[in-house]
């Protein structure tokens, strides 16, 4: 399963914001560090904005900021509101469905699939956070032992 | 199964040791409570099995707070399952609906993967219906991240 540029950018952006929550961050300075344009992520945090996610902050700089339950939120209600993956069955057109040999395949890539969206919904965006801390640790703690 | 975290009952007033014959009861109701099913049978039979610390390789524990019995975790250490080093394996898990989001269940767990430690492994697994969500991001919360192993099943005609 492949998920579109702006689903990226919204999971992204979303995991920054809700690791600063009191902090507000502009879409320049998301693009910039994830090497997206500012006017694509620009789109992306207006629907994030809309869904309650983020809240724009007004004044100087301006921005954006996290207006949701990092506890409660999924991976996959952020990626429910840019595509639906729900159904999704492989990739579309990969395999003619017409052919016993199409079918089974397009069987074998539904399990594929139904697999990823169960560890979606899984993932809270605060089991991120702490994925992303314990990583940051281990790279960390990594660091010494390769530099001897 | 439930949601494992609980609101009802502080951590700190909780405790969490090895089921007793008398906590059966309160084990079976929260069971169904969960399940919509009364088990009561099978519940014998595993307290037969695992309760009352009779091997450092199964346990099943209860939270308790005050004289109610707020949840239960049930695991074992498996041995080589498919050449598969031991390692400890949590098969149930519940907390009491009123006791939900305090912690309950993250104080369960922590104390069984102690038992592990204590029966020489150092990794468990668990394995659950990819629909049951909320104790998949529990499990998910608490560090566990996907294993290397398909779970496979076919209809026995």
């Amino acid at each position: 399963m492949k998920l579109q540029k702006g689903t990226s950018l919204a999971l992204y952006s979303v995991l920054e914001f809700a690791a600063n929550p009191g902090r507000q961050l502009s879409a320049a300075e998301i693009a910039e560090k994830y090497g997206a344009s500012t006017h694509h992520l620009a789109k992306v945090l207006r629907e994030l904005g809309r869904a309650g996610l983020v809240e724009s902050a007004r004044g100087v700089g301006g921005g954006y900021r996290f207006s949701g339950n990092a506890k409660r939120l999924t991976l996959m209600d952020v990626i429910e509101l840019f595509e639906d993956i729900s159904t999704r069955t492989g990739e579309s057109d990969e395999f003619d469905a017409s052919s016993d040999v199409g079918r089974a395949l397009g069987a074998v890539m539904a399990e594929v699939d139904e697999i990823a969206r169960a560890t979606f919904r899984s993932i809270t965006l605060d089991t991120m956070l702490k994925l992303i801390e314990r990583q940051r640790r281990a790279a960390t703690e990594a660091q010494p032992a390769t530099k001897r | 199964m439930t949601r494992p975290e609980a609101n009802g009952a502080s951590p700190t007033e909780l405790r969490v040791r090895p089921v007793d014959a008398a906590d059966l009861g309160q084990v079976i109701a929260i069971d169904a409570e969960a399940t919509g099913l009364e088990k009561t049978d099978y519940w014998y039979e595993l307290f037969h099995r695992y309760g009352g610390g009779r091997t450092r390789q199964r346990l099943f524990l209860v939270a308790e707070s005050g004289d109610v019995i707020q949840g239960f975790i049930i695991g074992e250490v498996r041995d080589w399952e498919f050449g598969s080093a031991p390692c400890g394996w949590v098969f149930g898990l519940s907390v009491r609906a009123s006791a939900r989001l305090g912690g309950v269940g993250a104080r369960m767990l922590e104390a069984i993967c102690d038992g592990f430690r204590h029966a020489g492994v150092n990794k468990v697994r668990t394995l659950l219906a990819r629909d049951n969500s909320l104790v998949l991001s529990f499990f998910r919360s608490q560090g566990m991240m996907a294993a290397p192993f398909i779970p496979l099943e076919k209809d026995l005609d």
